[in-house]
């Protein structure tokens, strides 16, 4: 019991004085989730957009699709990158693997479904109510999607969050394509796993308090973006 | 005179609709022309909001045709206020500008055009309120001056004034007579037939998807050629 007192005490430390070790784990991770965050937003809302709006055959599939792979396995999604960018893979000569890269890769991977399905959801429901109108002012699917995306910038922007939690929280990916080097490559949750296993439980701790807490705020965010998402839904 | 670029009159001939092998429309032929507006009058489920979503190239008919005038492009030339209309997640400002936007207006256009018509409906002071917020009556003022600002030659409105209580009725009523005045051709449903009075040029009396009967205002509410529009009239029609 006094062990854990104790690693509470001195985790708390690290954190009061910005230990620079923790500091530059804490920014390295949210460096690399905030990148794929950004880049599976590009594509997850642009193809969520045009699943919402467009009627083709085989789109069920692609919808359900989508939605088994929001619950892709981190570890799975790390080892098809790891894959991709190992020396003999077909992205190999990128020279990527092991890399902050390479984990902002994974990581969009990961994630980029999760925007896109939901991005899905949430607009395919306004383009229900919205289409005849949207027709009537002579815009047909294709140039109805950034009136969507506007009108959904508050429930989008909460999906966004959503996909910044999943990422920030996953350990399986970045530690496959990562290879959690010191100083290079380690993230919270990698340093948690790895420090941990050595029993530098201060260390582990401080980092678990810092990711908590960030996971918080995120959902406070999100939070108080539905009460403005409300008022102007109506 | 005509102006050169009119898309009026407006040319139906044998119109029909049926959806899952049930005719919803047959046979329904009329012409509409510039002047006073054009109330389509008839019992709910007549069908009166298919008529105008098939007029303003919402469905496509079944049977025979909508010939619009001139050589200019219809579908800019004509806008529509559904019985429901859609507000979008937006300030009032915002939803009188995204269709201008979507038409390709410059922002200086937009916002001067936008602002007329909060204006002219009487929602300026409310121009940053969310447009989801507003009550049943502004809502419906708001869709009115959104399509209005689309400056339209020919403006579809489909019971505008069906969920409203006596005032908001009579402050759209004022606007649509106020557009009308300006020049915009109204075509217009309802099933109240004092308004058809308070608005009609003309009348055009729909029943079961059968037009039975387009008069003169003055001539259909004292002299129906119909035996089913004189019932309507006499309020025995309610179906
Ligand atoms: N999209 C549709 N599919 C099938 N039936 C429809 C559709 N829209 C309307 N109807 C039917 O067509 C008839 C006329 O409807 P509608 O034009 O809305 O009547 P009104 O506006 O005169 O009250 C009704 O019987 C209605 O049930
Ligand atoms: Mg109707």
């Amino acid at each position: 019991m006094n062990d854990v007192n104790a690693a509470f005490a001195a985790a708390a430390g690290l954190i009061v004085d910005a230990d620079p070790a923790v500091l530059g784990i804490v920014m390295l991770s949210l460096q690399v989730s905030v990148c794929a965050v950004a880049i599976a937003a590009v594509i997850g809302l642009s193809l969520g957009a045009l699943l919402a709006v467009t009627r083709f055959p085989g789109r069920g599939a692609v919808v359900v699709a989508l939605n088994a792979l929001m619950g892709l396995p981190p570890v799975v999604c790390g080892l098809l990158v790891y894959l991709l960018l190992s020396r003999s893979g077909p992205l190999g000569q990128w020279g990527l693997l092991f890399t902050p890269s390479a984990m902002i890769f994974a990581q969009a991977v990961l994630i980029a479904p999760i925007l896109a399905a939901l991005t899905r959801q949430v607009l395919e429901s306004y383009w229900e109510e919205y289409a005849e109108q949207l027709r009537s002012f002579g815009a047909g699917p294709c140039r109805a999607v950034p009136t969507l995306l506007w009108d959904g910038r508050f429930a989008l922007l909460t999906v966004l969050l959503a996909g910044f939690g999943r990422a920030s929280a996953e350990v399986g990916a970045v530690m496959i394509v990562g290879g959690n080097i010191e100083g290079y490559t380690r993230v919270m949750t990698t340093a948690i796993a790895l420090e941990t296993s050595k029993g530098d439980l201060p260390l582990a701790l401080a980092l678990g308090i810092v990711l908590m807490a960030i996971v918080l705020g995120v959902n406070a965010a999100a939070h108080a973006l539905r009460g403005n998402a409300t008022r102007w839904a109506g | 005179m005509r102006a050169p670029d009119t898309i009026l009159p407006l040319t139906i001939e044998g119109l029909g609709f049926a959806r899952d092998g049930q005719p919803i429309l047959s046979g329904v032929s009329f012409i509409i022309d510039a002047g006073p507006p054009s109330i389509i009058i008839g019992p709910n489920g007549a069908g009166k909001s298919v008529l105008l979503r098939l007029l303003h190239g919402l469905l496509v008919p079944s049977a025979g045709t909508i010939q619009w005038s001139g050589i200019a492009d219809p579908r800019p030339r004509q806008a529509m206020v559904f019985q429901r209309p859609v507000l979008l997640r937006r300030s009032v400002l915002a939803n009188a500008t995204c269709p201008l936007a979507l038409a390709g207006l410059s922002r200086a256009e937009q916002l001067a055009r936008a602002h007329a018509a909060l204006e002219l409906v009487g929602l300026a002071a409310l121009a940053d309120r969310p447009a989801r917020s507003l009550s049943g009556g502004e809502q419906q003022r708001l869709a009115l001056g959104r399509a209005a600002a689309l400056r339209p030659e020919i403006l579809f409105l489909d019971e505008p004034c069906a969920s409203l209580d006596p005032a908001a009725t009579q402050a759209v009523e004022a606007i649509i007579a106020r557009l009308a005045t300006a020049g915009t051709k109204i075509v217009m449903t309802t099933h109240d037939l004092a308004q058809a009075r308070r608005l009609a040029g003309e009348a055009l009396f729909l029943h079961r998807g059968r037009l039975l009967e387009q008069s003169p205002a003055a001539r259909f509410f004292t002299d129906p050629a119909t035996s089913e529009a004189a019932a309507f009239l006499a309020g025995a029609l309610v179906w």
